[in-house]
């Protein structure tokens, strides 16, 4: 960049600089594909295939009875159903968690943001302090209350938990957005008649729809990608596919079948790949309106 | 600002069962944990207060003591690997690139993952009797070696990588939104006074993304705290302590050896470290918006 040719012509198209560019995106594009490849190659080998121990050869014939028996054969333990039920389980997990706990902070945000009854203030920051703060010291007196009311190891009380836990980021997102309406329309619709309900029905959550949808699919993600929560309070019978992917990898009996383990990885991730696929413009905007937290 | 007006009843009922949830659970277990931390429960709740018993308890075992260790590594070198990671992406990207959303897909997609996901990929990755090791030396290469999993010393740089893996093309997501906010004509003046790409990164755009990169690292830094799920599905604390964390070690005695006591010990501690790291930065951004206001 020694002279200076604003009107010159402009840089031949592949200099140096630009070689190293694409080097650059090309490795980094390999080694955030490799474990993916990796578990595809793998699930469609033979058990006999794996021991050769060449985790990178495409497989010599395709072979998808990993994935049938992942599906619904793998043991957990002792029990050999496959991971279908973990999927149900995540399905009846997360499909209510999503629309209790998006409806709750759409009012929560909505409430705070354009009403701002007293003690408002302290609730978001009692909130906000509760986003932040570790999960375990919550865990075993949040165990004893819920087995109080009879729902530790039950769906109803893994959804509660869910939409307890969520609250902090939803409501955060949800008065974010509801800050930047025009305080003028509320009071317009006030002045109108309208009360709380119906100027929330009518006008608010139509208007909020973009971040509805945002927000359900931050929710979903976060929510079937939950171990812990899972794993302390939905019981065996309801156990998320996180976790019971996880039973199913470090059992300890006999010999570890890699391709079934990584045909139940994959179905496990799945779900959340395929809505980062189908709407990635979305699942963008939901991470960068995430990262403004804090 | 907004105009005082009479607390309208219907907002103040539909925060009711937020207000439950704020006081009863984040308080109210809160302050339910700290209390059996002075006790000496063990498999259940007692109440006899031992005062600070469990914390020198805690403090003398050496699991403890290396799952802080563990976590200061793996939480300095995750977050700096991740934003720097990141950062170059979105430079890259940044670059007027051909097939650009395809590189970011690819970037990304990992965090659509969880971390049991994560965990289990790069577990069969660096298994060295099967995974990338047995690869390389089926090539030629005998000498190869990348056991991080099963290597005390390396454990938990595999913990590391797998977490990078998967937190990087978050801050690209969130450094490329601000890079692309950046008006052209910053971009215009520095060239014109021939400042060198590179220089102009890092000179002008890197300080302007401060407070977006800041926001991404403190989010990958809570996440840090909380890690369970990747270490469990990894490594399970494994070889001996070298990959233990906090968040497990607490796991492990709440639920597994029926050590209450100690547990809402360790888990008040690390309250105590969320808050100690937290509210610097609070009372800046505090501070910050009162200067904004005044002015």
């Amino acid at each position: 960049m020694a002279g200076l040719h604003p009107n010159g012509p402009k840089p031949a198209r592949l200099t140096a600089g630009r070689i190293g560019l694409y080097a650059f995106l090309v490795v980094a594009a390999l080694f955030f594909l490799l474990p993916l490849y990796t578990m595809v190659v793998t699930s469609l080998k033979s058990m006999d295939e794996i021991r050769l121990g060449q985790i990178f050869a495409l497989p010599a014939k395709l072979d998808f009875s990993a994935w049938v028996t992942a599906w619904s054969g793998a043991c957990m333990g002792t029990v050999c159903v496959g991971i279908r039920s973990g999927f149900w389980n995540s399905v009846a997990i997360s499909l209510p968690a999503v629309v209790l706990s998006v409806f709750i902070g759409a009012v929560n945000g909505y409430a705070l943001s354009l009403w701002r009854p007293r003690g408002a203030n302290l609730l978001f920051g009692l909130l906000m302090a509760g986003g932040l703060i570790p999960y375990q010291i919550f865990l075993y007196p949040m165990v004893r209350a819920m087995a109080n009311i009879e729902l530790y190891n039950s769906l109803a009380g893994i959804i509660l938990v869910h939409v307890i836990f969520g609250l902090p980021l939803v409501t955060l997102l949800f008065r974010n957005y509801f800050v930047s309406v025009p305080e003028e329309l509320c009071k317009a619709a006030r002045v109108d008649g309208a009360g709380f309900w119906r100027i929330f029905f009518e006008i608010m959550l139509p208007i909020a729809v973009p971040m509805v949808v945002v927000v359900s699919m931050l929710q979903f993600t976060g929510i079937w990608n939950d171990f812990l929560l899972g794993l302390v309070f939905a019981g065996r019978d309801n156990l998320p596919m996180t976790v019971q992917l996880n039973n199913i990898v470090n059992t300890t009996m006999g010999e570890r079948t890699y391709n079934v383990n990584m045909a139940a990885t994959i179905l496990t991730a799945i779900v959340p790949l395929a809505i980062y696929f189908l709407s990635g413009r979305w699942f963008v905007r939901g991470i960068a309106a995430g990262a403004v937290k804090g | 600002m907004p105009i005082k007006r009479k607390p309208n009843l219907a907002a103040t009922i539909a925060l009711l069962p937020t207000w439950f949830a704020a006081v009863a659970v984040f308080i109210g277990t809160m302050a339910w944990s700290i209390r059996l931390s002075f006790t000496n429960s063990t498999l259940f709740p007692s109440s006899t207060y031992v005062g600070f018993a469990q914390y020198s308890k805690l403090f003398s075992s050496a699991k403890w003591l290396a799952s802080l260790q563990n976590v200061l590594i793996f939480g300095i070198l995750y977050v700096a690997g991740c934003l720097l990671l990141g950062f170059l992406l979105a430079a890259a990207l940044d670059r007027k690139i051909r097939f650009e959303s395809a590189f970011r897909t690819i970037f990304l997609y990992p965090y659509a993952m969880s971390f049991v996901v994560t965990g289990l990929i790069w577990q069969w990755m660096l298994n060295p009797t099967l995974g990338i090791q047995a690869s390389v030396r089926s090539l030629g290469w005998e000498s190869f070696v990348l056991d991080w999993v099963v290597n005390r010393d390396m454990a938990i740089y595999a913990l590391v990588l797998a977490g990078v893996w998967q937190g990087a093309g978050l801050v690209m997501v969130i450094a490329l939104a601000g890079m692309r906010g950046i008006e052209a004509e910053q971009w215009k003046a520095a060239r014109i006074d021939g400042i060198p790409v590179w220089r102009i990164y890092v000179s002008i755009i890197l300080p302007q993304l401060g407070p977006a990169l800041a926001a991404a690292g403190m989010l990958l830094a809570m996440g840090v705290i909380k890690t369970y799920d990747i270490v469990v599905a990894m490594t399970n604390g494994g070889p001996g302590n070298a990959t233990e964390v906090p968040a497990k070690f607490i796991m492990d005695n709440l639920f597994g050896r029926q050590n209450l006591g100690l547990a809402t010990a360790g888990a008040t501690v690390l309250v105590l470290g969320v808050v100690i790291a937290v509210a610097p930065f609070r009372y800046a951004m505090h501070m910050r918006a009162r200067a904004k206001g005044a002015a």
